[in-house]
């Protein structure tokens, strides 16, 4: 139960990002959740796209250091507390978070937020077992 | 002011004739004790008994930085291992450094060089001469040193870096002359004057600075921030250190090389034949007294031309003009020899980067700064921040151990160093340092 996240390795210059989004724009590939982590000298796009393999490829196609993995669609009531219990759920089963995001859209009147953890088949079984809701590729579109 | 005076005034035709005894005691002493060049003289069917005149020499083979390298650490010296009384070393072209041997003559040779220098500079025994050059393989401190010693006057042997240090001791003990890189000097000037430091309280007059390439307005910067006469001087490790070639206060224009020790040739870099005096060419150094490591027609690369007129000094070993450029892409950084091909080597085998480089150097109040733009391998990535900072750490670390200076570290993404047609461009200095 996992959905697919590019990761793309970015220099530190003006338009990089706009040059990227822009040819996911003319290849018609939907961005639906998006985080950019950044140090002074480079920058790591991480994104969903609606469909994440196309735009692993023509990322790939057009020359950016660009990988595809696995990472967590975790559906929360959009409303107080609803992201902590997923993180006690987590943290009672020991599992460390190395990032989080958000959707860019609401599913419904939920929030859906994309989590990187250290053990990830360990993260989807207790957040299941909790009755936590997750997304595949399919569901997130 | 002269050292030496019977020596740096010598009649230009007794001169002459020194360097033709000291280079036939130097072909021959190569030849038996130098197996690369006797191999070499044969391959070239020429025998140190052909040199029977100072022209003879475009006979002998040249050498090479590289030579350094493929016969490292110890394949060039003359004289046995008992008598090598110290070593120093330099960058060489790639991961290995390059070594110079001397012998307790050549220390003796090198420290003589050093004092007529000094003379040139108008000190003597009366002055402190703060040495802030480094100490250590690097040929600056301790060739400064032993210089200030033999010629009678008191050193501080401070090294450099602590600029407010430097100052302090400069007040204190009433230093007259100071020898680092002129972009210490630059930096030591620019200190004093934002921080309000009272000049009268200096006795400094003079400073003896060399180990990069500096321009006449970088000269009269420093010469006006320290109130001093700023004066140039020449060497290299490979050749025997600083001390080579010596500006005079008299004239300010163009280094005197210390001819009964080196013979010198100006030659232009794409035929090798000599250029006419004036003319600019490629200097090409022999040594003629040195026992440990004597170097036959080495090519240093550096820029130069003679300057054919007689010094208003009196001294009669002829003049060289401030360097113009290099024939090759060697940066001097915070006076450190750096070759791009360096980078290449020491990234060379990493996983995750591609053999795409480019040095970028800038000076950044007053000190060099080297950025080295790394190029990633196309299928390196990461989702992880912290991965990606872990690898440029890495790089990085193996990049200033090749080079020995500290560098800025830029990871680029695939094909965003600039390629050109052939032999790409791998060093943008924005200091120009040449005029």
């Amino acid at each position: 139960m996992f959905v697919k996240q590019i990761s793309v390795f970015l220099e530190n210059r003006p338009g990089r990002l706009e040059e990227l989004t822009t040819l996911f724009g003319k290849s018609g590939v939907d961005l639906i959740a998006l985080s950019i982590a950044d140090t002074s000298d480079f920058g790591i796009l991480r994104g969903i796209a609606d469909d994440s393999e196309k735009a692993y490829r023509i990322a790939k196609e057009n020359g950016y250091n660009v990988g595809l993995i696995s990472v967590i669609a975790v559906v929360t009531p959009d409303e107080p507390d609803g992201l902590a219990r997923v993180l006690r759920i987590l943290k009672d089963g020991e599992i460390s978070i190395e990032y989080l995001y958000s959707l860019v859209r609401r599913v419904g009147n939920e929030a859906v937020i994309i989590l990187r953890v250290n053990k990830p088949d360990d993260a989807v079984a207790v957040l299941i077992a909790n009755g936590i809701k997750l997304l595949d590729d399919n569901s997130i579109k | 002011m002269y050292w030496n005076k019977p020596i740096e005034m010598m009649e230009i035709d007794r001169l002459k004739a020194l360097q033709l005894e000291r280079l036939q005691t130097t072909a021959r002493m190569a030849y038996q004790n130098v197996s690369v060049y006797r191999e070499r003289m044969q391959k070239d069917g020429v025998d140190p008994d052909d040199i029977n005149s100072l022209d003879d020499i475009r006979r002998l083979p040249f050498t090479e930085k590289n030579d350094l390298r493929d016969h490292y650490p110890f394949g060039l010296f003359a004289a046995p291992q008992s008598e090598i009384v110290r070593i120093h070393a330099s960058s060489g072209t790639t991961g290995k450094p390059i070594v110079a041997g001397y012998t307790q003559k050549d220390v003796r040779i090198w420290s003589e060089i050093v004092a007529r220098s000094l003379g040139c500079a108008h000190v003597t025994r009366d002055d402190t001469v703060q040495v802030a050059y480094g100490y250590g393989l690097f040929t600056g401190g301790l060739g400064l040193h032993y210089g200030v010693e033999r010629m009678g006057g008191k050193v501080v042997p401070v090294s450099s870096g602590n600029t407010r240090r430097q100052l302090t001791l400069m007040e204190d003990l009433g230093t007259t002359a100071i020898a680092c890189t002129p972009s210490y000097a630059l930096m030591i000037g620019e200190t004093l004057r934002r921080e309000g430091f009272d000049l009268s309280r200096l006795k400094l007059k003079t400073g003896i600075f060399g180990a990069e390439p500096w321009t006449e307005g970088m000269r009269r910067k420093i010469e006006e921030l320290l109130n001093i006469k700023a004066l140039d001087i020449y060497g290299l490790t490979e050749i025997i250190g600083p001390g080579v070639a010596m500006e005079c206060l008299e004239s300010q224009n163009g280094l005197h090389v210390w001819e009964d020790h080196f013979f010198v040739e100006i030659l232009n870099p794409e035929t090798q034949e000599p250029v006419p005096d004036g003319e600019y060419g490629e200097l090409c150094i022999s040594t003629i007294s040195k026992e440990g490591m004597p170097l036959i027609r080495y090519r240093t690369h550096d820029l130069t031309a003679f300057i054919p007129e007689p010094c208003v000094c009196g001294r009669t070993h002829r003049r060289i003009k401030r360097f113009r450029g290099r024939t090759d892409d060697m940066l001097t950084i915070r006076g450190v020899n750096v070759f791009p091909t360096q980078v290449e080597s020491a990234i060379t085998g990493i996983k995750g980067v591609a053999p795409r480089y480019m040095l970028i150097v800038d000076r950044v109040s007053d000190t060099d700064v080297l950025e080295v733009q790394v190029e990633l391998a196309p299928d390196f990535i990461s989702d992880e921040v912290r991965v990606i900072e872990e690898f440029h750490a890495k790089i990085l670390k193996t990049i200033e151990q090749v080079l020995g200076v500290s560098i800025k570290l830029k990871l680029m993404e695939p094909g965003s160093i600039e390629r050109s047609e052939g032999k790409s461009r791998r060093v943008i200095d924005n200091r120009h340092l040449f005029e």
